[in-house]
């Protein structure tokens, strides 16, 4: 098996290319990204690319992929502005696929991480998405938009490339020791918001779980769109009684402007996708994935409470997240150098 | 059960089983209990149970509550979880303390009383369809009081999905077992959690009907219920609510401060002139008997891609007919509005 990783230098590409380095069966993995891995890596190649992937065509036919894993799309909109987060998600997805369809093309199977964010979150939603429903209201806000936008380029693909496994696996909002979701920072702080009157039901996934997923379709053939979110859904105000949160109250009109200030001094960010969320809450079914064979390690409540864990082993010993810098010399030094005894061959 | 209602045979054999339950440590008593106590208890346990039923006012002072299925719970989690708000959002907490709040107004201003409660399965998904009406419905309440109190089964109402849109109103009303009415939805509820769920086809139109059109059954939407009890494999079982009709009845309906304040309907009821402001949410003490007429099975496969619109359509228009005519049926036998 020969692997693209796209968005190697991002949390979840980092992450997902060093359980692969594990996989016996996995030959080569190759990883584009503008930024340098994050976690240190064993055998994967990392090329530095622009975000649009405009040499991913030479790429392929060089190293002969088999699959390919794009990680890369942007779904928490406060990490980048909009412009940039279009690019990466609609032109990037755009030209990958391009490149992943050409005549003769090696590739065989194209995994991607997308986000329950395409189902919105509106009153008139049904309380468990099943991946066959639209979501009831447009899409109002950027990333929404160009989710779905890359959504129908997956999709075009999946149709003109019948030989090609294709799956998608839409998360739900993540929790774990490392990642960093708009979430996550809102349970870091001392309280956490809420909108006065709204008390949604949320779904959970633990990080463990994402890249269980994603190395899951890559190890089995699973073609077709799934939702992946922990078992069960738990009211935000539950939410942050496990994690032992206070809750500060949003006005339930006027919201978005009332979370202005906030954002202003840095303290949280919260989206228009988030507030949503906070307001009406999501949830999604989780069960055609599991007749997949995939088992979860953990459930929503877990989930919460892995998280609640990690953030009380925070408070007594100050973060612990791995500090790790991308040193090139060094890297192909281990990787390519005669003078390196390796072990694999 | 309720004012002498015959109680339905499924519940009296669950009740001669906690009877038989209760009689255990009567056949193999604890070696230092005394004589005499043992005989005490050996000589009623049956007997005295069954003849308090008919003289209880209700079961549950007799028969302890036996815990509600919690939907979403796995083993271990329910040390992580610190509320008990299942899946649908409904919290049986909740419910009991909304049922010690609504018991009075049940019992002595409604003096509710059911008829035929045998009809409803104290086990696996049902479709219970009734009769909607009043300003601000108090069918709704009463029945899913009535089922919770007497067969010990959570009933989620289906309600217009408007309600999650306004604050503290939507949460409430979702831990109190409402449910938005998306048909997945129900069909969830009803296939794979097998419960009982409540819907009120006519709608709004039911509700904002006025005094002269009472107990005069709107059309039952698109008949989008028989649909989903058809797919769920479950049955659907007409409910016929008389009383409810005059707890609040609407004299006139304002087309324009309903689009003012982007209402269904706003209406203008006899309370609010009997009782001035405070009428507007203030019932009066109509006799309420809710009538259980027998379950409609439709003999097609659940699960099926798409059933006949001709046959979704007549099974429909006979439950219709068969919750007209009970309500008819009632209304002859009734005496009295306050006193039934």
């Amino acid at each position: 098996m020969r692997i693209l990783v796209t968005g190697l230098g991002t949390f979840w590409g980092s992450h997902l290319a060093q359980q692969l380095e594990a996989l016996p069966e996995v030959e080569m993995i190759v990883g584009l990204d503008t930024q340098e891995p994050r976690l240190p890596l064993e055998r994967t190649e990392f090329v530095k690319a622009d975000s649009n992937y405009s040499i991913l065509d030479r790429i392929v036919r060089a190293t002969q992929v088999d699959t390919i894993l794009h990680t890369h799309l942007i779904v928490d909109s406060t990490e980048l502005p909009g412009r940039s987060l279009h690019e990466i998600n609609v032109i990037g997805t755009m030209n990958l696929l391009a490149a992943a369809g050409t005549a003769g093309s090696p590739v065989r199977k194209v995994i991607v991480k997308s986000s329950t964010l395409t189902y919105g979150a509106n009153f008139k939603d049904p309380y468990f998405f099943r991946e066959s429903m639209p979501r009831t209201r447009p899409p109002r806000t950027r990333v929404e938009r160009s989710l779905l936008e890359a959504a129908s380029f997956v999709r075009d693909f999946a149709i003109d490339n019948p030989h090609v496994t294709v799956t998608k696996l839409r998360f739900s909002n993540v929790l774990g020791d490392d990642v960093t979701t708009p979430f996550s920072k809102a349970l870091r702080l001392p309280a956490a918001p809420e909108i006065l009157g709204f008390d949604p039901r949320l779904q959970f996934t633990h990080e463990s779980d994402v890249t269980g997923a994603l190395v899951f379709a890559t190890r089995n053939d699973v073609p077709g769109i799934f939702n992946v979110a922990g078992d069960g859904s738990v009211p935000w105000s539950e939410v942050c009684a496990i994690v032992g949160r206070r809750r500060v109250p949003l006005p339930p009109v006027f919201t978005q402007w009332a979370a202005e200030p906030l954002r202003i001094a840095r303290i949280l960010d919260l989206p228009p996708e988030v507030l949503s969320l906070l307001r009406y809450g999501r949830a999604v079914d989780n069960s055609p994935f599991k007749r997949t064979g995939f088992r979860y390690g953990y459930s929503t409540a877990g989930t919460i409470n892995a998280f609640a864990r990690s953030l009380r082993l925070e408070g007594a010993v100050g973060s612990n997240s791995p500090s790790y810098r991308y040193e090139r010399d060094v890297e192909t030094f281990f990787r390519h150098s005669p003078a390196v005894v390796r072990e694999r061959d | 059960m309720q004012h002498g209602t015959r109680f339905p045979s499924p519940v009296s054999a669950s009740l001669d089983e906690t009877a038989a339950r209760a009689g255990v440590p009567v056949i193999d008593p604890p070696e230092s209990e005394p004589e005499s106590q043992r005989e005490t208890i050996a000589a009623d346990p049956v007997i005295d149970i069954t003849e308090s039923i008919e003289a209880a006012t209700r079961s549950v002072a007799l028969v302890p509550r036996p815990k509600p299925v919690r939907l979403d719970l796995e083993p271990g989690e329910s040390e992580i979880r610190r509320g008990d708000v299942d899946a649908y959002g409904r919290s049986e907490h909740m419910r009991e303390i909304a049922r010690r709040i609504y018991d009075p107004m049940y019992r002595y201003w409604f003096r509710t009383v059911w008829e035929g409660l045998e009809h409803i399965p104290t086990d696996g998904g049902a479709l219970l369809v009734a009769n909607h009406a009043g300003a601000i419905p108090a069918d709704a309440p009463a029945i899913m009081h009535g089922i919770e109190t007497e067969l010990h089964r959570p009933v989620y109402g289906l309600a217009e999905n408007l309600f999650r849109a306004i604050p503290f109103v939507g949460t409430m009303w979702s831990r109190l077992g409402g449910v938005a009415a998306h048909p997945d939805n129900a069909y969830r509820l009803l296939k794979d959690d097998r419960q009982l769920v409540l819907v009120f086809p006519e709608g709004t139109k039911g509700t904002g009907k006025t005094y002269r059109d009472r107990y005069k059954l709107h059309r039952f939407g698109r008949a989008g219920f028989v649909e989903i009890a058809m797919r769920s494999g479950v049955p659907v079982i007409p409910i016929a609510v008389v009383g409810n009709e005059e707890a609040m009845p609407i004299l006139f309906k304002s087309r324009r401060l309903a689009a003012l304040t982007n209402l269904p309907y706003f209406p203008v009821t006899a309370n609010m002139l009997a009782f001035g402001p405070l009428g507007a949410g203030m019932y009066f003490p109509a006799k309420f008997r809710i009538r259980v007429l027998p379950p409609v099975h439709f003999g097609v496969t659940a699960d099926q891609e798409r059933y006949p619109r001709a046959q979704v359509m007549a099974e429909s228009d006979r439950i219709r007919d068969t919750i007209q005519d009970a309500l008819y049926d009632m209304l002859r036998t009734r005496r009295s509005v306050w006193f039934g």
